[in-house]
């Protein structure tokens, strides 16, 4: 579902789509969508953290450089930005040119998610960010994403129900593809409308 | 179980292993079988060809119809052919792995590139000579020279470059790929800054044994540029020009009198030449792979 | 942005022309072969062309002995290079320790890039007059001599693919087998040898392929005598093969002559030799291989 919100499911081969996706007024799915803006609006944080084989720094700015940005001052001004804003420039400030991989599982999470937020995207999506994570690491980052709802769209595939409901404004449930139910985040767990959306936050299948 | 149904179990199980030793030790020899003519064959031609090396070897034309001197034109020539080679193949060869590996969509048309890379990887070299001939030779009046022979050795050399390139290329992680576009690059800024930077030690290492093929090839250049004696050096890629192989060809087969310390000197000179690049490559793949971070 | 999206597409355009630029290069192989090679069927009555006698000289073009030396060569260097190289596969692959595997298979490659001049040398110098003395023959030149070297040659060939068929047998199965009370060496020989049967198989050919179409040792050592070997003592004797035979007078010949015609020919049929052998070998790998599974992470 998140890589059909910006068209990463070109990459793979056969995907059934039907249906549309309006974001600010454009159809995604529409074929004559320039992919490449649409990807740097709509950022993605996979479920196991990749960082690219180059330094912290060159992972952060590498969004950057490829959209043709060249300057120093403003490309290190955003690699503390987001650092920052991904609650990671304390641990990671004085070793930013050292390799990506040397970081901590944890740590290359939050890279990952401060890569896209260098970009300034308007909406994050989060295909469950913590699966791969200790269950401090992923105090850390749900922290941090807490702080970035003020200024960012953020769609969250939860990793757990229990996770779904501590972070969510609003939850949508789909089974099969399908799009059950769509509520705010405390009606949908402790009330929910649909009897599959009920038999599955109460744990009967799932 | 009886005492009988044991001894015999046991002896099953001895003769088991027994079998597995003489298997092993079978299996051992034969390892020992390929590979000591190659230690042999390297060991003797240096041993023999030691004396015939000099300063001079390297630098002098050949004198006495061959029978003294140096071989500077046959080593120039090879040089030529290689750099040569490697301009052709190399941009093609990789040009190719490369939609292979990164944009061939599965379809009859990728089907039919790949068998005719396979084909070429099985064509005869002399048939390549042969080819190189009717195509360059004649057909676009290159004549027997540097640039005919250098574009029969690239095409020869193509199909080694291709098919290790596109193994190292596939070889790089998809999830780099993926992250890379997510973060709103084109598929070639993708190619360019992530993939090819991470697979080009196998790229290198395919470049640097296909070439090596190309230098020692004898039968590709015979009739498209091998010149079996030139008194000066080759100055244009129009001319045709000496080289290692065929050399070495020539003074052991085809000029009688041959002072035999020429001929083992030339084969040394030609297997340094082959065997540094054989080792370059080894070296090269065996640092990327530990320092390889995926 | 326009600008990346422009020379983008001109390089796009490039790497494909580039990917199918390997059509046309066999295709332009096969065109100039046929070009060259065609007119020899209709100067050359087919008679002449399958009859026992090369002699261009007097325009004696029958290739039967060509091709009866390229096989009994090719034959030759099989048997002796598939029970060693299938032996050293699968002890480079199942048994060597770690330290061996890291010596051998450098080793091999270097016998892959020795150039095939630089065999044909030694053959000269150093195993004619070994096979001469030891089977008392008039001369080492021999097609026995040219088997030996050309079984050294397509080595290479036979253990580096067989071994890669051999690596990718999934662990499980070895595992299955020995927890089901197997020996290592019953293992291999049920288990693992079959399941890399196809790969070990093409291995085989490939090797074949190579030595079919060699060209320089086999010129050096065989004694280039256009006969037809007949019966066993043919391995003892010079003969000559197709390879040797465009080598050898492709450099005497006018260009447009019936034997210029007749050279290209052999070429033709060669390349038709080395098509069949490789889509046989690669129709096996075809078969087995798994499309790669590309998708995302």
């Amino acid at each position: 579902m998140l890589r059909t919100l910006n068209r990463l499911n070109d990459l793979a081969d056969v995907v059934q789509l039907s249906g549309q996706i309006w974001i600010d007024g454009e159809n995604v799915l529409d074929p004559g969508t320039d992919t490449i803006a649409l990807r740097r609006k709509v950022g993605i944080v996979f479920a196991r953290p990749v960082v690219l084989p180059m330094t912290i720094r060159q992972n952060l700015t590498y969004g950057l450089e490829l959209a043709g940005n060249k300057n120093r001052t403003f490309l290190n001004e955003t690699v503390e930005r987001s650092l920052k804003a991904a609650a990671l420039w304390d641990e990671v400030n004085d070793r930013l040119d050292d390799p990506a991989v040397s970081l901590s599982g944890g740590q290359q999470q939050r890279l990952c998610l401060a890569r896209v937020l260098a970009l300034e995207p308007e909406i994050i999506l989060l295909d469950e960010p913590t699966s791969g994570l200790d269950p401090i690491s992923t105090g850390k980052v749900e922290a941090t994403l807490e702080e970035l709802t003020s200024r960012y769209t953020i769609v969250l595939v939860p990793h757990s129900v229990q996770q779904a409901a501590r972070v969510s404004d609003y939850a949508a449930f789909f089974l099969g593809g399908e799009l059950i139910e769509y509520a705010p985040g405390k009606q949908l767990f402790t009330n929910p409308q649909d009897k599959r959306t009920e038999d599955y936050v109460e744990g009967r299948f799932g | 179980m009886s005492i009988s149904q044991m001894r015999n179990r046991f002896l099953l199980i001895e003769k088991r292993k027994l079998t597995q030793k003489l298997g092993f030790t079978g299996l051992g020899l034969a390892a020992f079988i390929t590979v000591l003519p190659i230690v042999l064959v390297v060991a003797y031609v240096f041993w023999k060809g030691w004396p015939a090396i000099s300063y001079t070897f390297f630098t002098e034309m050949p004198q006495d119809g061959m029978r003294a001197g140096g071989i500077l034109p046959a080593i120039v020539g090879t040089l030529w052919l290689t750099i040569g080679t490697a301009i052709i193949s190399v941009p093609l060869g990789l040009g190719a792995a490369i939609y292979l590996s990164e944009y061939a969509p599965e379809n009859r048309w990728t089907r039919t590139i790949r068998i005719a890379i396979i084909n070429l990887a099985g064509i005869p070299s002399v048939v390549y000579g042969l080819f190189g001939l009717g195509l360059f030779v004649l057909f676009l009046r290159f004549g027997t020279s540097i640039l005919a022979g250098s574009l029969t050795l690239a095409i020869m050399t193509l199909p080694v470059i291709i098919s290790t390139a596109e193994e190292a290329l596939r070889a790089v992680p998809s999830s780099f790929r993926v992250v890379s576009i997510s973060l709103g690059g084109t598929q070639w800024q993708t190619i360019q800054r992530i993939v090819l930077p991470q697979a080009l030690p196998g790229i290198l290492t395919g470049i640097i044994l296909g070439l090596e093929r190309a230098a020692g090839e004898t039968a590709p250049i015979l009739f498209t540029v091998a010149a079996f004696f030139l008194p000066q050096l080759p100055s244009s890629i129009f001319d045709a020009t000496m080289a290692l192989p065929y050399h070495l060809f020539v003074i052991s087969t085809q000029v009688p009198g041959m002072p035999i310390q020429i001929q083992y000197g030339t084969a040394a000179v030609l297997l340094s030449f082959v065997l540094s690049m054989n080792t370059i490559a080894t070296i090269i793949r065996s640092r990327a792979r530990a320092k390889r971070q995926w | 942005m326009e600008e990346i999206h422009w020379s983008e597409f001109v390089i796009t355009r490039l790497i494909k022309a580039a990917g199918y630029s390997a059509i046309l290069i066999v295709s332009l192989i096969f065109i100039f072969l046929l070009r060259e090679g065609s007119p020899a069927l209709i100067e050359i009555p087919l008679p002449t062309i399958f009859s026992e006698r090369w002699y261009p000289i007097e325009d004696y073009f029958g290739m039967l002995p060509l091709i009866g030396g390229s096989i009994v060569v090719t034959l030759g260097a099989a048997l002796i290079a598939m029970p060693l190289g299938i032996s050293t596969a699968i002890f480079i692959s199942e048994i060597a320790p770690r330290w061996a595997r890291e010596i051998l298979k450098p080793m091999v490659e270097v016998l892959a890039g020795l150039p095939s001049v630089l065999l044909g040398f030694l053959g000269i110098l150093v195993v004619a007059p070994i096979v001469r003395e030891t089977l008392n023959l008039p001369t080492g030149l021999t097609a026995l001599t040219g088997a030996l070297l050309l079984g050294a040659i397509s080595l290479p060939t036979i253990v580096s693919v067989a071994e890669d068929a051999l690596d990718a047998v999934p662990k499980t199965y070895r595992d299955a087998s020995l927890a089901l009370g197997a020996t290592h060496w019953q293992t291999i020989w049920r288990v693992t040898l079959p399941a890399a049967r196809s790969g070990v198989l093409t291995a085989v050919m490939l090797g074949i392929g190579r030595a079919i179409g060699e060209t320089m040792t086999v010129m050096m050592v065989t004694g280039n005598a256009p006969i037809l070997p007949q019966g066993l003592s043919a391995l003892v004797k010079p003969i000559r093969t197709m390879t040797a035979t465009i080598a050898a007078e492709m450099g005497e010949v006018a260009n447009g002559s019936v034997h210029y015609h007749a050279l290209f020919l052999i070429g033709i049929t060669l390349f038709v030799i080395s098509l069949i052998v490789n889509l046989a070998a690669a129709s096996v790998v075809f078969r087995q291989r798994k499309r790669a599974e590309r998708i995302l992470s």
